[in-house]
């Protein structure tokens, strides 16, 4: 009895994480699949079933799929579509490494503050989340606007004759993405570098490698899980961000959250919709899952 | 002392402030080319902030660190020919040994083959040629020391300083290592400070010690100066065990002293040369005492009774602390040398106990 007790205990205690994330992403996932499949005609109601009652035919239309590879009379891989695709990997990917060139200084000083400093700079990184989101992304218009506060500061300094664009541009979008992102790349490259043993940054030094040259070839190899914990934090969230490049960028900055939005609200094609997203999640799921795999073979190894 | 001419790494009124707290205080040392020296204290005692004043991983306050004749006391640690064996060994996670080893070499930009050479002769030296492809994590602490040891021997230092070499280790491999440690450090002929607050390691691992406390050097000796002849009472204490006898000097000559104390007169065999009634302190090692249940015959010189109160078996011998009359303890340690317990001593027996005179360091504080 006390046994059968322990037992649930710990099938309790791993179930409900377990079916949280069952219910609320796995399902949802299978209705977004499920969805990509269906043949709206032209009903608005997209929860067709998939095969006829009367004759136990499935129908899938793979038309979803096959339109974002190829459009009607076009050539193979000359979509729009795939061209935001490759468009959000590009931004996301810059922010990315933007977030880490900012991010990697940041963080690696924050880990070698002195103990009691840490604490009040760690709520520092964190502190703009106690702002609204949009409030903040707001604010970067405002300071990137023609008539903004940067440019006003750089016409009074006299360094530009009159005002540029930055706004609805990449630099005002990546500016913004990197802005917002900045935190989920110091926090996982903090908790990196902070355990760092100072003694292997000595044994550098004294076996004649400068304090360059010691950082390069210890603490960045170091530190690589948390790099890449943190490019994983930012690239993936930024892939498919939606309300930055509609508050930020221009028309020529299309990402494929737009798209997806589109198809749903505008176009009201929603088995399209959710193939684009299909599709999107395919090809981050895809190549994390050989990432790990191949990871845990390289540890299992030693 | 040794002559400061045959200096090969000297230290010149070395001294390290930390705020207002003074860490290293005036330390002059002078060590010879090739010996092992071994700085010796218990923690806080400055032992390790000089140790990294010679690495160069902190700056003196003042003072000079000449090696070769050369002031290294303004070089960054990178540029030192000096190299540390890490109390932690400090070996980088993510190279193999071969790298690790290596990793010295390169930063010199040594040609590929000398390297491959050179990295192979440490491997070599150190038995863990078959080891040259695994990380660090793979191997024993014992396996991981060695190769911080080929590591810091790799680019030939001027200096090789070693940080608590064997507080790493467990006691029974501690004994086996300091052999071969010192075998290998003799064999590539290199000087070696190094940091211990171990005096059994320090005792066996080196030429001559440094004892020190509160950031000062109070005494540079062999092994066997330090323990037979220590100038202080810090250093008799802090040194194996002794009883410390305190009494006003009642004899000083050149060859020989006496000492007036609580239990009697106490001959020493030399001269202290202070003046009369000074306070002195007589050292005499536990094992120096003799010890018998009958009157000695022929020894009328520092022979005292009293009552036995504890005993302590170690194996290889025996531990006796003996209370005097006037209740001072003594400590007395004989040899389990015999099948027979020829003492045949048990608690609360009436003894004899005595010195020579010789055995007794008389102690000006």
């Amino acid at each position: 009895m006390h046994r059968l007790l322990r037992l649930l205990g710990r099938e309790f205690v791993i179930g409900v994480p377990f079916s949280w994330l069952a219910f609320f992403f796995f399902l949802p996932f299978l209705i977004l699949a499920y969805i990509s499949f269906v043949d709206m005609g032209n009903d608005i109601h997209p929860f067709k079933p998939l095969w006829d009652s009367a004759t136990g035919v499935v129908n899938l239309k793979y038309e979803n799929y096959v339109s974002i590879f190829r459009a009607e009379g076009g050539a193979l891989f000359d979509t729009l579509y795939l061209e935001s695709y490759g468009r959000s990997i590009k931004y996301a990917f810059a922010t990315a490494t933007l977030c880490l060139a900012i991010g990697y200084p940041f963080a690696y000083f924050l880990a070698r503050a002195s103990a009691h400093l840490r604490p009040a700079l760690l709520m520092m990184v964190m502190l703009p989340f106690w702002t609204s989101f949009l409030l903040r992304v707001y604010a970067w218009k405002g300071i990137l606007a023609d008539q903004g506060l940067l440019n006003q500061l750089l016409l009074a300094l006299g360094l530009i004759a009159e005002p540029i664009q930055m706004l609805y541009t990449d630099v005002s979008m990546l500016v913004g993405m990197s802005y917002v992102y900045l935190p989920f790349m110091v926090l996982p490259l903090y908790a990196n570098l902070v355990k760092l043993d100072y003694s292997l940054l000595e044994a550098a030094y004294d076996l004649g490698a400068t304090p360059w040259k010691a950082f390069w070839l210890v603490t960045v190899p170091l530190s690589k899980a948390g790099i890449i914990a943190g490019f994983m934090l930012v690239f993936i969230p930024a892939l498919g961000e939606f309300v930055i490049p509609s508050l930020l960028g221009g028309p020529e900055n299309l990402m494929i959250g737009r798209v997806v939005w589109d198809e749903m609200f505008t176009a009201n094609n929603w088995p399209r919709a959710s193939a684009l997203a299909v599709v999107m999640i395919g090809a981050i799921v895809v190549p994390l899952a050989l990432y790990y795999r191949h990871r845990g073979q390289a540890e299992a190894q030693h | 002392m040794a002559d400061v001419k045959e200096g090969y790494l000297v230290t010149e009124d070395l001294v390290k402030r930390f705020d207002e707290a003074i860490a290293v205080d005036e330390v002059n040392l002078s060590i010879r080319q090739g010996e092992i020296f071994a700085l010796l204290g218990s923690s806080g005692c400055g032992k390790s902030t000089l140790l990294r004043m010679l690495a160069g991983f902190e700056k003196p306050s003042s003072g000079r660190i000449l090696l070769g004749g050369q002031d290294v006391a303004g070089m960054a640690p990178y540029e030192r020919p000096i190299n540390m064996m890490f109390q932690s060994y400090a070996l980088f996670p993510h190279l193999d040994i071969w790298d690790n080893v290596a990793f010295g070499l390169k930063r010199e930009g040594c040609p590929k083959a000398e390297i491959q050479q050179r990295v192979g002769a440490m491997l070599d030296l150190v038995q863990l040629t078959p080891y040259a492809r695994r990380k660090p994590h793979q191997l024993s602490g014992g396996q991981q020391q060695r190769v911080a040891l080929a590591r810091s021997l790799a680019k030939k230092p001027k200096l090789l300083l070693l940080d608590e070499p064997l507080g790493a280790l467990d006691k029974k491999l501690r004994e086996q290592t300091q052999f071969e440690l010192v075998n290998i450090i003799e064999q590539v002929g290199v000087t070696c400070v190094m940091v211990t607050h171990d005096q059994e390691e320090a005792m066996t691992m080196a030429n001559r010690i440094a004892v020190m406390s509160k950031g000062r050097v109070l005494q540079v000796g062999s092994p066997k100066e330090i323990y037979e002849f220590p100038s202080s009472r810090f250093v008799a204490d802090f040194i194996g065990n002794v009883n410390l006898f305190d009494g006003k000097l009642s004899v000083d000559e050149a060859d020989h002293c006496a000492i007036a104390t609580s239990l009697g007169e106490m001959q020493v065999g030399h001269g202290i040369s202070g003046s009369l009634g000074m306070p002195v302190t007589l050292a005499v090692r536990p094992e120096k005492i003799s010890i018998a249940k009958q009157r000695p015959a022929g020894v009328d010189r520092n022979l005292f009774q009293g009552r036995v109160k504890e005993i302590a078996y170690f194996g290889s011998f025996n531990t006796f602390i003996v209370v005097t009359p006037d209740g001072t303890k003594v400590k007395i340690t004989e040899p389990n040398g015999s099948r027979h317990d020829l003492l045949d001593l048990t608690w609360e027996d009436e003894v004899f106990f005595w010195w020579d005179d010789t055995d007794g360091v008389a102690l000006r504080d």
